[in-house]
């Protein structure tokens, strides 16, 4: 009996605070004024921002997560073959972890903006004569850069930490006897390290992407309204449009999303049971 | 088929010294056992020998050329380890074939040798299956398997058999023997169970503390140790060791004279259980403890104070406290000096 | 050659990391005419706590902070006050539905947390919770609170059982063996927890911004006045955000690997 009273109170809670949420954001995606019906989604599907949300979420997530897997892999084989400055390095790698992403975005703001250090470092390099626009409305493509390397940079050490962690738990004799029986380094990279890495890389992926649909404070601090994201359409319909069904129809759309991705990495990365040493 | 040279190896961690000087030539198809307790740096050994870890200093020289340098995909070696390391996401097969994929040997070649490495080590039946769908006995087979397939010039081996329950360790020791002596490949091999290394080397190394305290034929250990401690490590149960007063050579034990090669005030008797006689006359052993082992009856006891066993027959029941008169056999015992423990040549 | 190279790469890595972390630094402490200039100087002129002066003095900051501060001190509470008994209950019992509950925990974390905020708006308003730290901390503890079970669970896994079945046999009930036996053994790693519990309520903007109007948070603060305000103000806001989140990162490192399973090797 003891058991599940100590899991009772966290069971309740959670029971509550977010299972009842989600059942009521589906209700309240599929209801105006209490009656069913699927206005909200058409309501969302014509506003001017929803098709550039889309496409701005997917791509960023196209281009950032992708591209934070093979930084993460390489950042946690390097780690591997570091001696002394292991713990400083992986410290240092870690730090964005206790980052908010609306810091991030500030960060990347002081950075990207009109007068920031970008700049400063084009012209002292002498690649432009005076502060060049990145985040502007007329420069979609630079936008779009910007934000994905703001995400990449805060990011990649979610996936590193998981990765490094993976990393630790493979038996050291597997990478020892590929090397005695005739494997190169990257050889032995990817014929013994990958594989065996595809459950931690299931996991990262999964977190890393669904986190990456979610993206809002990031983006809103680099590109405000010029960079619309799903999560962030959602966020001015309950706020400044005081439409709740709208905005539960965007978080319904994130919620299919972050579920495909994950069925598709849970299947796609699948370890058969007997291949589990 | 390969020589293994190995010249003033080194290796220190820090203030650690793993191994102090050490000086091997193993020839060409030897099989020699690395043999001691653990901690004495008989697996940092094998694995300078691997190229796995580096020494601090020496060169270790295969088939003539120095590997000192070389990583270890470049020594020509083949390596089955403690815990297997069988590849858990691939197929037996592949494991298998894996040192010859590496090397980029075409299918048919492969093909024949997986087939042929299978059949020495009776695997054909788990060909397609996963490690982990194997026991631990069959894991070990895969990883000797996989060894063999690439005809290595060296092979090396660090406590096969140490993860195996007694019986299983029984058979395949004889396997493994029987296997490795039709290839006739140059093999080093590491364990702290002396009935393995004198069941299975042609040559035995006793490491002890980073040195090696000797090196011979199994027969010669264990007749001959050359000191206290391989007196003591090697030969179940070990050896006896009394410390007795010396004058001039002459050495009494109860109503026995015997002649010691030493002019030290005190010196070392050694001799094993079985090499001790009941007789008329010789000295007391007061019997402690009377174990019967269905071989014989192992007992243990004191002769002048200091802990002696001896082998009797297997039926024979000697209670504590009775006192028997034995004699060590003169031709087997072995004399040590009292204060370095190395074995005294006879003068 | 191999070797400086890949030095090279990790060096590089890691100023990567620090460098844009510095920028920010310099916009917020560089004084207020460094926010302005251009182009921007790489090393600040003088260091002057000005412009986060002027930024604490801004109507509804210090307020937005101690809301920020309240808000992440009741998230660190409920996560530990919900979640260790979990994770004791994981470790040290094997009972029907271990795994359901496990697999229940993991799945809240693939979830975005939006849903959570947007329908709990109505409910919070007729609860009266609405726009209070206690209304927030409560999202934030269902964020938190997956994390703090499953660590707990492990951490206290590693604490021998056989310490505690000495301690019955010694006269100690259950409870008491826990509370005197495991509980100051698994200390170190129950402060990380409720640090990073902090910290994940601390940084937490979306639900923050939906569920509070007039005692926002930190982060619900910035992101309103984002685009309306002087880039002093953004930097100092950020710099504020930033630095106890990484000071605490760098107190509980140790823990925080343990946690993920990176050991020291």
């Amino acid at each position: 009996m003891i058991p599940y009273f100590l899991i009772a109170p966290s069971l309740l809670f959670l029971g509550v605070l977010f299972l009842v949420p989600l059942v009521q954001t589906i209700a309240l995606a599929f209801q105006v004024h209490g009656a069913w019906t699927t206005a909200n989604f058409t309501t969302m599907a014509d506003d001017i921002n929803f098709h550039d949300a889309i496409v701005d979420t997917f791509a960023i997530v196209a281009i950032a997560v992708p591209l934070q897997l093979v930084l993460a892999l390489g950042m946690a084989m390097m780690l591997r073959n570091l001696g002394r400055g292991r713990d400083i390095v992986l410290w240092i790698w870690s730090i964005p972890l206790g980052i908010s992403d609306l810091a991030a975005g500030l960060v990347w703001l002081a950075i990207l903006t009109d007068q920031g250090f970008l700049n400063t470092i084009l012209l002292k390099l002498g690649l432009v004569s005076g502060p060049v626009s990145w985040l502007s409305y007329e420069t979609p493509t630079a936008l779009l850069i910007g934000i994905a390397f703001a995400e990449l940079w805060r990011a990649t050490a979610i996936v590193l930490v998981i990765l490094v962690a993976g990393v630790q738990m493979l038996p050291k004799e597997y990478n020892e006897a590929a090397d005695v029986f005739g494997a190169s380094p990257w050889q032995r990279f990817i014929r013994i390290t990958l594989p065996l890495l595809k459950p931690s890389i299931q996991t990262a992926l999964i977190l890393r992407t669904v986190l990456a649909f979610e993206m809002f404070a990031i983006v809103q601090a680099i590109g405000g309204r010029n960079f619309p994201v799903i999560v962030g359409e959602a966020f001015t319909w309950q706020y400044t449009n005081q439409n709740f069904g709208v905005a539960a129809a965007y978080a319904v759309v994130v919620m299919l999303v972050s579920l495909a991705a994950t069925l598709v990495y849970l299947r796609a990365l699948r370890t058969p049971r007997e291949q589990i040493g | 088929m390969a020589d293994i040279r190995i010249n003033q190896i080194r290796k220190s961690f820090g203030l650690a010294v793993a191994l102090e000087s050490i000086d091997l030539h193993i020839a060409d198809g030897e099989f020699l056992a690395l043999l001691g307790p653990s901690g004495c740096g008989k697996t940092t050994l094998l694995r300078i020998i691997a190229g796995l870890e580096t020494q601090t200093s020496g060169a270790v020289f295969i088939g003539g050329q120095d590997v000192s340098a070389l990583p270890p995909r470049k020594r020509g070696l083949a390596m089955v380890f403690q815990n297997y390391a069988v590849f858990p996401h691939m197929k037996v097969r592949d494991n298998v074939a894996f040192g010859l994929t590496m090397a980029g040997a075409d299918q048919a070649r492969i093909q024949r040798q997986v087939d042929r490495t299978a059949a020495l080590l009776h695997i054909e039946p788990y060909l397609d299956r996963y490690p982990a769908q194997l026991s631990g006995g069959q894991r070990q087979r895969v990883a000797v398997a996989r060894a063999l397939a690439v005809e290595p010039a060296v092979l090396l081996m660090d406590e096969p058999l140490s993860n195996l329950d007694a019986l299983l360790r029984l058979e395949m020791r004889a396997e493994l023997k029987s296997v490795l002596q039709s290839a006739g490949t140059t093999t080093v091999y590491v364990t702290h169970d002396q009935t393995e290394a004198m069941g299975l080397a042609d040559r035995i190394a006793v490491l002890h503390a980073g040195r090696i305290s000797q090196i011979g034929l199994p027969d010669t250990i264990y007749r001959h140790p050359a000191t206290k401690f391989v007196g003591g490590f090697v030969g179940s149960p070990p050896m006896n060791f009394l410390t007795l007063p010396c004058q001039e050579g002459k050495v009494h034990l109860g109503s026995l004279t015997l002649h010691a090669p030493s002019s030290a005030p005190t010196v070392v008797l050694g001799i094993r259980a079985e090499d001790i006689d009941f007789a008329d006359s010789g000295v007391l052993f007061t019997v402690r403890v009377a174990e019967p082992l269905g071989v014989h009856t192992l007992l243990t006891g004191t002769v002048e104070g200091q802990l002696v066993r001896v082998t009797a027959a297997p039926d024979a029941r000697p209670v504590a406290g009775e006192t028997l008169m034995i004699r060590p056999r003169q031709d087997r015992i072995t004399w040590l000096a009292a204060d370095t423990g190395h074995a005294l040549e006879p003068q | 050659m191999k070797r400086s190279l890949y030095l090279a790469g990790v060096t590089m890595l890691c100023a990567w990391t620090l460098v844009p972390i510095y920028f920010l630094a310099l916009g917020a402490l560089g004084g207020r005419d460094l926010v302005n200039t251009f182009p921007k100087p790489f090393w600040p002129g003088s260091a002057s706590l000005s412009t986060i002066r002027d930024f604490l003095a801004i109507d509804g900051v210090t307020a937005a902070t101690i809301a920020s501060v309240e808000t992440a001190c009741l998230c660190m509470l409920f996560s530990l006050v919900l979640g260790l008994p979990a994770g004791y209950a994981l470790a040290r019992f094997s009972f029907r539905g271990a795994n359901a509950y496990r697999l229940l925990i993991l799945l809240t974390r693939a979830f975005p947390v939006a849903i959570l905020a947007l329908p709990l708006t109505v409910g919070f308003i007729r609860l009266g919770v609405y726009d209070t730290p206690l209304g927030v901390s409560l999202v934030h503890t269902a964020l938190a609170l997956p994390f703090a079970v499953l660590v707990s669970s492990s951490l206290f896994q590693a604490v021998p059982r056989e310490l505690e079945e000495a301690a019955w046999v010694f006269g100690c009930s259950k409870f008491q063996a826990a509370r005197r036996i495991v509980l100051p053994l698994a200390l170190p790693g129950i402060a990380a927890i409720a640090i990073f519990a902090f910290v994940i309520s601390w940084n937490e903007v979306f639900a923050a911004s939906v569920l509070t109007v007039r005692h926002r948070t930190l982060t619900a603060y910035l992101l309103t006045v984002l685009s309306e305000s002087p880039l002093h103000v953004q930097f100092a806001g950020g710099f504020v955000l930033i630095l106890p989140t990484v000071a605490f990162i760098y107190v509980v490192r140790k823990h925080l690997f343990a946690m993920w399973g990176i050991s020291n090797r």
